[in-house]
């Protein structure tokens, strides 16, 4: 974000000023209000919930919700908790992120330093299928996942994401890429370097930064998603998001709101904690994906 | 000697070709898993698919079929009720949080990154917080009573009529800050010598915002529509977490009637008409925005 | 054959052809310049020399060995970019060494090589150095070393002298031209600016719209531009350009300019020029600001001098000379009057004029006839 860029010029008076500082304050608030509410009820006892005292401070702090969504809550059938889940995640965001990030970056550097007649044509096929509703591919998607032996599989989740996920990151890096000086490029041709050379040597190490925003913006979204992961999961192959709606959504037995808030920042946890340590990043993933170039 | 050119040649055509070699197999990827599926999709669109795909063509029987539908009916309207207060409300409240952000706010960086935050959350996180928050039995509801207003009523997400302003109130808190973002990137990209002289021309604030600077903003409208419709359109996760598209049907959308159609009512065919009137509608926004993106990148 | 031959290439993207026919040969040791307004081609053939682009047709050799296809790498050329293209995770050493190691020279030969060079350049205290750490002199410098620690058969220069404040473009010229004389190597260089074309060439190439509009030596270029293009480019202030007319008297061919206060002039061409198989014809007359001055700021060399009495509008003191601008021919002409010279606008004042230094144009073809 361009925070450093040269600050407003409208000048405001001091009334006005109180006015816009209780505003900001008041959705500071309207922003924090869920989490509170998460955070507060995941630290108390259910009768407390119950009893209408949701805004409440808990009078009786307790970690047993956390322990209970960790390890003994019931999903679906097994009363596991959330943590075999929180490893299925795990095991799907990484391979999924690096391989798309790869991928991307390679991508990205073909198409705009080794352009070639229908370059832009490619990038617009890869770039549309970014935002096509997945539901469009929900069906045969599932008959090729059974078809390669994968359905209901992490591996095969892996490379669903794996798919859908080139796109993104071919966009930030080309859009990085194309910012880069084709004249370095240049000179590194003459000095004698080919293809991966130049990459390796002269395009990798100014990458830092897109890297980072690729591989944030990717773990947000494989880490957040559910749609895929209620399509071709198995009970054992769960990504965290549906086990959570499964344990919130069960139909049996006393609704553990205190358990399921406990569950709701779990998953929340990994991505909360990019943005927190990563905003900056993030931001410029989130921009890069909407206002493009 | 001639095995020596033929090898030199082999070697530079491979060269020549590695880009694209490189490229090849992504390019692959999307071609069959975007493409050849989205023909695929389209092609059960048009056949008599129930539980398991099947090749029976049965022309516009699908999509007549869907059209009649209630439910289908209610998940588009429920859609254009969504998707419409979801994007004004959105813009509206991104646009005044970041003009208000821009005013030389001190801590603004830590505001920013409070307003931001939501984006990071999953829709399921989201779903279940405003779940029971909204619920009259535990939520806002109960609490007012319990704070002495014993009349206080707020049952929207329990009430048929009204269920689906729940999903907009979430799904603004969810990305507003997000538009504010763009927006204050918009405001900062913004030349501060044109609102000098316009001071000196002796524009108030509320002219300089109105007749100078929002008309400026065009881009970043354009970008969150975008991005804001085309979400609106996708919105899934959001309404299985907070309502499971309930009471009742009440707010379904075509995302959630396409899943259902599809992989618990058995009705494939039916399910693949409404993905593709989906896709289409996407596709009515994404491609001309790309389109015009890559053209002026030329 | 000469030592870089450019034989009749050509260059298209799809339908737009962006440089014409063009023939070139560059001996060895030669410093071309190719200058031109900017969309000329000049950087285009350049880059077809570097094989950063395909020759369309046409072909370029390097000592007598065709280059079509030949990849850069495999030239041994070195260019020097405009933006320097220094690569920024390298310090200065191994930027300047990267060349040598992709050519597979081991690492001790290596060190001497860039040890020798940084010393050339006067940049040994540099070397630990990363790009962004230099300004843009010692940038350019670096550049230069990357180029000359391959020891090539052609160097080339892209426009480098672009990107640097007026001050240090001279002082890297004078130093380009100094290395180019302590070296002997062969260049071929593209800029925009006509006066580093005439300061640092042995030859020059003027090229406007996909054209070689004229091939020959600083001094061929500037006395004799062959059309009207050139002399407008080349020079500055540029050549002065207004239409006279050609009056044949008694054999002594003599062009007609009118004045702005509506009376007319004669200026007799030269002793020993074409003129006279001209009579009554439009042509457009060339005369240099050099050639116009005060009476007593005359060439005394010249015995074709004229004096024109005619109002001045302008005056831009330059230090070292006035330019007086006046009107000849409903064209504005600037003179170049000697710094004491007392002059200011408004004043009817008697402009000397070197018919020697004159040339003429023919309007219809733009084509020099004399």
């Amino acid at each position: 974000m361009a925070s450093n860029a040269s600050a407003n010029v409208v000048r405001t008076g001091a009334g006005s000023r109180y006015v816009i500082y209780a505003i900001l304050t008041l959705f500071c608030l309207y922003y924090l209000l869920p989490l509170y509410v998460m955070a507060v009820n995941s630290l108390k006892p259910l009768s407390e919930i119950q009893a209408g005292g949701m805004m409440a401070l808990p009078s009786q702090w307790t970690i047993a919700p956390w322990q209970s969504a960790w390890s003994t809550a019931q999903i679906g059938v097994d009363a596991t908790g959330l943590r075999p889940y929180f490893l299925n995640s795990i095991l799907m965001v990484v391979p999924a992120v690096a391989i798309s990030t790869v991928l991307g970056a390679l991508n990205g550097y073909v198409l705009t330093k080794w352009r070639f007649r229908g370059d832009t044509i490619v990038f617009g096929l890869l770039l549309f299928g970014c935002f096509i509703p997945f539901q469009m591919v929900l069906i045969p998607m599932a008959r090729m996942l059974g078809l390669m032996g994968i359905a209901g599989t992490v591996p095969g989740l892996i490379f669903v994401h794996l798919v859908y996920g080139i796109g993104f990151s071919t966009l930030y890096f080309r859009n990085y890429y194309q910012q880069f000086p084709t004249e370095l490029v240049r000179a590194a041709m003459i000095d004698g370097a080919g293809f991966f050379m130049i990459f390796r040597r002269i395009m990798l190490p100014s990458s830092g930064p897109i890297a980072v925003v690729c591989i944030i913006w990717q773990f947000t979204n494989i880490w957040n998603d559910f749609l895929f992961g209620a399509s071709f999961s198995d009970f054992d192959s769960q990504p965290m998001t549906v086990a959570l709606n499964n344990l919130v959504q069960s139909s049996t037995g006393v609704k553990e709101y205190n358990v399921h808030f406990a569950g709701a920042i779990m998953a929340a946890l990994p991505t909360l904690l990019v943005y927190i340590v990563a905003g900056r990043y993030f931001v410029r993933g989130l921009m890069a994906g909407s206002v493009k170039g | 000697m001639s095995m020596t050119v033929r090898s030199r040649s082999g070697n530079d055509w491979l060269r020549d070709a590695l880009p694209r070699i490189v490229l090849s197999p992504s390019l692959v990827i999307v071609l069959v898993f975007v493409y050849g599926f989205i023909l695929f999709t389209f092609y059960l669109s048009f056949t008599d698919s129930r539980i398991l795909p099947s090749y029976g063509l049965v022309g516009w029987q699908n999509y007549s079929r869907l059209f009649s539908v209630r439910a289908w009916g209610i998940a588009v309207d429920n859609l254009l009720i969504f998707g419409s207060l979801y994007i004004v409300i959105s813009c509206v409240l991104g646009l005044a949080l970041a003009i208000l952000l821009d005013q030389k706010i001190r801590a603004e960086g830590f505001i920013r990154t409070i307003y931001l935050y939501p984006m990071a959350l999953s829709f399921i996180v989201t779903g279940t917080a405003w779940k029971w928050f909204l619920d009259p039995g535990i939520g806002l509801q109960a609490v007012v009573r319990s704070w002495g207003w014993e009349s206080f009523t707020f049952e929207w997400i329990k009430d048929s009529d009204m269920a689906i302003y729940t999903i907009v109130i979430a799904a603004v808190w969810q990305t507003s800050g997000f538009v504010m973002a763009m927006f204050l990137a918009g405001l900062r990209g913004i030349d501060n010598e044109v609102l000098k002289a316009a001071q000196i021309d002796g524009a108030s604030n509320w002219a300089l915002y109105r007749r100078i600077v929002i008309p400026q903003l065009r881009p970043a409208f354009m970008s969150a529509f975008v991005v804001l419709a085309h979400m609106a359109i996708k919105s899934y996760d959001l309404i299985i977490a907070l309502t499971g598209g309930g009471p009742g049907t009440a707010t379904e959308l075509p995302a959630t009637f396409m899943y259902s159609y599809t992989f618990t009512r058995n009705q494939m065919g039916i399910g693949a008409a409404s993905a593709t009137i989906m896709l289409m509608s996407i596709a009515a926004i994404m491609v001309p925005y790309i389109w015009s993106e890559l053209r002026e990148k030329r | 054959m000469g030592f870089l031959d450019i034989n009749n290439a050509t260059k298209s993207y799809g339908s737009v052809k962006v440089l014409h026919e063009t023939d070139i040969s560059v001996e060895e040791g030669e410093f071309l310049v190719l200058v031109g307004p900017s969309g000329c081609g000049k950087s285009t053939l350049l880059n077809m020399i570097a094989g950063l682009e395909e020759v369309t047709s046409g072909d370029i050799s390097i000592k007598g060995r065709s280059m079509n296809g030949v990849r850069p790498a495999d030239r041994n050329i070195a260019m020097v970019f405009q933006s320097y293209a220094l690569y920024p995770n390298m310090n200065v050493a191994k930027n300047i060494a990267f060349g040598l190691e992709m050519h597979g020279v081991a690492k001790d030969e290596r060190d001497k090589a860039v040890a020798e060079v940084a010393d050339l350049l006067q940049m040994r205290h540099l070397l630990d150095r990363k790009p962004s750490q230099l300004s843009g002199g010692q940038r350019q410098r670096v550049a230069m070393g990357r180029a000359l620690v391959r020891n090539p058969d052609v160097f080339l220069f892209d426009e480098p002298l672009s990107n640097l404040d007026a001050k240090l473009r001279v002082d890297m010229r004078t130093e380009i031209k100094k290395l180019h004389q302590k070296l002997g190597t062969t260049i071929v260089y593209v800029t925009h600016d006509q006066i580093e074309a005439l300061t640092l060439s042995t030859r020059i190439a003027v090229m406007f719209g996909g054209h070689v509009q004229q091939l020959g030596t600083p001094k061929e270029i500037y006395d004799n531009p062959a059309n009207i293009f050139v002399a407008g480019f080349m020079g500055s202030p540029s050549m002065n350009l207004f239409p006279a007319k050609v009056q044949v008297e008694n054999g002594a061919a003599a062009a007609r300019i009118d004045l702005a206060d509506g009376a007319t002039v004669s200026l007799p061409f030269a002793p020993g020029n074409t003129m006279s198989g001209y009579d009554t014809q439009e042509i457009i007359l060339g005369i240099r600001p050099e050639a116009i001055t005060d009476e007593d700021g005359a060439d005394r060399k010249s015995q074709a001098i004229h004096r024109i009495e005619t109002r001045v509008e302008v005056t831009e003191p330059a230090g070292s000379d006035i330019f007086v601008v006046s009107h000849l021919g409903g064209k504005e002409v600037t003179g170049r009057f000697r710094a004491d010279v007392d002059v200011s606008p408004g004043d009817v004042f008697p402009f000397a004029v070197n018919m020697d230094k004159a040339v003429a144009f023919d309007p219809k073809t733009e084509m020099r006839i004399g």
